[in-house]
């Protein structure tokens, strides 16, 4: 159990600091250093096991919230003066999942990330006390709001949820057992070919590289999209003009291609 | 050699290398290392270069100038490089000099970058041969119809020259980064270990070396820890040790098989669940590895403390010193900043009775293992007047400050004391600093 109230600064810091160092030891003078990289490859895990945690507490938090919300709308659902506010409701879903810029966000390397997703109930206004903006899938052909991406624009995480439940797939287990260090640079690069998909599970099994069982959460092919988020900056990720082409574009492939080249040299 | 005692008292003595503020990243001393009779005292830095100290043998009578060290000898031994095949620049810093014993007349080192091991020849030149029947003074030959008699030509004193050349170049035998190099007690042989490998060499073969030791994953993506530090036992030339960057150190015996895989022990302890953090895994990482000079023990440095194990109990150390415990409530600045990847080193005096390391704010610390008594010295030009005697300072973790005590948050991290030498039979060490070396000896009453 890692004791995180020494540390002044949060988990989600320590992971952008620690990608910035990964990213800056490529044009170190000597070559990459594996020893370094290998501990910052290690904060690098136990800042992500707390962030899971932090995320799954919250979520645990959300979820009995609206447990304890949605019997309050079957409740007043029973009640026929609020068949009003109901269709309010449904009107507003629709508009979201017709939300066109589903595409924008909508990456594999967002996807990748095994975050579980944001508990989000299709009878429930966004909880007011964070931001959302909400995409739904539209290659899915799907209207209903059975897969929603989430990006919190407070920690500029995108999470995936699947009718409005936390993913099956998406419980890992932090306690993982100690996987690849020095991050799994050799199958970090995207894969352009894959079919964009909000399971995050499914696509981590579809990954040759990673042996272990969708269940089991990666660090490496995490390590490696934080590195190609990273590699486009945070405003890629806030920008709602940003696109498919803008994050996977040629150059950012590219700058990623020669990291795992350089390292695959190593 | 007597041991420091409760009376023990340092003064300071000399001071290498330019006051200026304003650093030169070649001026930067990256190894310092005592011969084996003290008498050499020998740097390398960033920019390459060796410089050696000797010291002053005629001022031996008079007891307070016995240590000083006058420059002997300096020389490029390493030169940037270029790897074309990966595109990657080899730096030509001096990561470890060891020195050979003595055998004749000369002088022998070993000197390594990241990638090439240089054994250097020091020799002094004194006399220089006279009357040549063919040559003139200067060189020119002489006209032989002009010669009418021979003569033998004779040795005449000269102005000490000291040269040094290089003799052998052990190269391209490592793909990363070589961090340690020892010269094995049977004087034929030494080891170099990189991060994930040790070689055994010939001193005098250069084209081929013994692979013993190999960690690497046949899966780069399952790699979990590297070589840190490497040594051979002083006096059981089948014997090493290596260390690793999650704490464990393994002896390994070279007669047991060709490869040294498997290890004879392993020394590691557990950690403290307690003292998890985000950062565990970065301070358990050793930095250094030193046997003791009569082979029984091994101190090992890790970011916050210093450990001195038995070689014959493997599970914990027998003593742990807390080098610098304030500094555990500060990791994640210090990992922002990168001082938490800063390598100190540590190393034994002379009768292993005291140990000592280096830490931040140009301070160094000394251990007295039999009577557990610790001190915090300085290495600055303030306390830098010639025999003066070191001031014991402290550092204030928390609460009141007391006068004297300097408080953890103006700590100067810039300035930190990785490279430490103590004389392999006197009461004199080397600190060295960022680009200044300092010399230090104890008190004669």
């Amino acid at each position: 159990m890692i004791n995180t109230m020494e540390c002044a600064v949060d988990a989600q810091s320590l992971i952008s600091i620690s990608l910035m160092k990964i990213h800056n030891s490529r044009t170190q003078r000597g070559g990459i250093k594996l020893h370094k990289n290998l501990l910052v490859s290690y904060v690098l895990r136990n800042a992500r096991q707390v962030y899971i945690k932090e995320k799954y507490a919250e979520i645990y938090r959300m979820q009995q919230y609206e447990e304890v919300m949605t019997v309050c709308n079957e409740i007043q659902e029973l009640n026929p003066l609020d068949v009003e506010a109901e269709d309010r409701e449904e009107e507003q879903l629709e508009r979201a999942a017709c939300c066109g810029e589903a595409a924008a966000i909508h990456r594999e390397d967002c996807v990748k990330e095994p975050e579980p997703g944001f508990y989000r109930s299709c009878c429930m206004e966004p909880a007011p006390h964070y931001e959302h903006f909400t995409l739904t899938n539209t290659n899915n052909n799907n209207t209903h709001c059975n897969k929603t991406t989430v990006l919190d624009l407070d920690t500029h995480v995108v999470t995936t949820v699947e009718n409005g439940y936390l993913h099956q797939d998406c419980c890992c287990d932090p306690q993982t057992p100690q996987r690849k260090r020095k991050g799994d640079f050799g199958c970090g690069a995207s894969d352009p070919e894959d079919v964009p998909d909000f399971s995050t599970a499914r696509k981590r099994a579809r990954r040759e590289d990673c042996a272990l069982p969708s269940l089991e959460y990666t660090d490496t092919s995490n390590i490696s999209n934080l590195i190609s988020i990273f590699g486009s900056g945070f405003s890629g990720l806030l920008s709602r003009q940003a696109d498919l082409e803008q994050i996977c574009s040629k150059p950012a492939l590219a700058s990623l291609g020669a990291w795992t080249r350089a390292i695959v040299a190593f | 050699m007597a041991g420091p005692g409760a009376d023990m008292q340092w003064c300071f003595s000399q001071v290498k290398g330019a006051i200026d503020d304003d650093v030169a990243e070649a001026d930067i001393i990256s190894t310092v290392e005592f011969n084996h009779t003290g008498e050499l005292l020998a740097t390398g830095d960033k920019g390459g270069r060796v410089v050696i100290f000797q010291q002053e043998i005629e001022n031996k009578n008079l007891p307070q100038f016995r240590s000083e060290y006058n420059v002997y000898s300096t020389f490029q031994s390493h030169e940037p490089e270029f790897d074309y095949l990966k595109s990657l620049e080899i730096e030509e810093k001096i990561n470890k000099i060891r020195w050979l014993p003595q055998k004749n007349a000369a002088q022998f080192l070993l000197s390594t970058n990241d990638k090439t091991i240089k054994l250097w020849k020091i020799s002094e030149r004194d006399k220089r041969p006279e009357g040549y029947n063919l040559k003139e003074e200067d060189g020119r030959y002489k006209d032989p119809n002009s010669i009418t008699a021979l003569r033998v030509p004779v040795l005449i004193p000269m102005d000490l020259m000291v040269e040094a050349s290089p003799r052998r170049v052990f190269s391209n035998a490592h793909t990363y980064h070589i961090n340690s190099i020892s010269v094995n007690s049977d004087n034929e042989t030494y080891l170099s270990a990189d991060d994930l490998r040790i070689n055994l060499w010939n001193l005098e073969i250069t084209d081929r070396s013994f692979n013993i030791v190999d960690i690497k994953p046949t899966n780069m993506e399952e790699l979990t820890e590297v070589i840190t530090a490497a040594e051979f036992h002083p006096l059981h030339c089948n014997t090493l040790v290596y260390s690793s960057s999650k704490g464990t150190i393994r002896l390994c015996d070279m007669r047991e098989s060709a490869l040294c895989d498997k290890h004879s022990k392993l020394f590691e302890e557990p950690e403290d669940p307690s003292n998890r953090s985000f950062f565990s895994e970065i301070i358990s990482s050793i930095s250094d590895v030193k046997f003791s000079h009569n082979g029984r023990y091994m101190m090992t440095r890790d970011y916050l403390s210093v450990k001195v194990w038995d070689l014959n109990m493997e599970n914990r150390p027998v003593e742990t010193y807390q080098v610098h415990e304030y500094l555990r409530s500060k990791l994640c600045s210090l990992y922002e900043n990168d001082c938490i990847f800063d390598k100190f080193e540590c190393c034994w005096n002379g009768n292993d009775s005291v140990v000592m390391t280096g830490s931040y704010n140009n301070f160094f610390r000394m251990f007295e293992r039999s009577q557990r008594r610790d001190v915090t010295l300085e290495a600055s030009r303030e306390n830098s007047k010639p025999l003066q005697v070191l001031k014991p300072r402290k550092v204030c973790a928390g609460g009141k400050r007391k006068k004297d005590e300097i408080s953890v948050d103006s700590l100067d991290f810039n300035k930190k004391i990785l490279h430490t030498a103590w004389h392999p039979q006197e009461n004199i060490i080397a600190v060295a600093t960022t680009n200044n070396l300092y010399i230090f000896q104890d008190k004669v009453n």
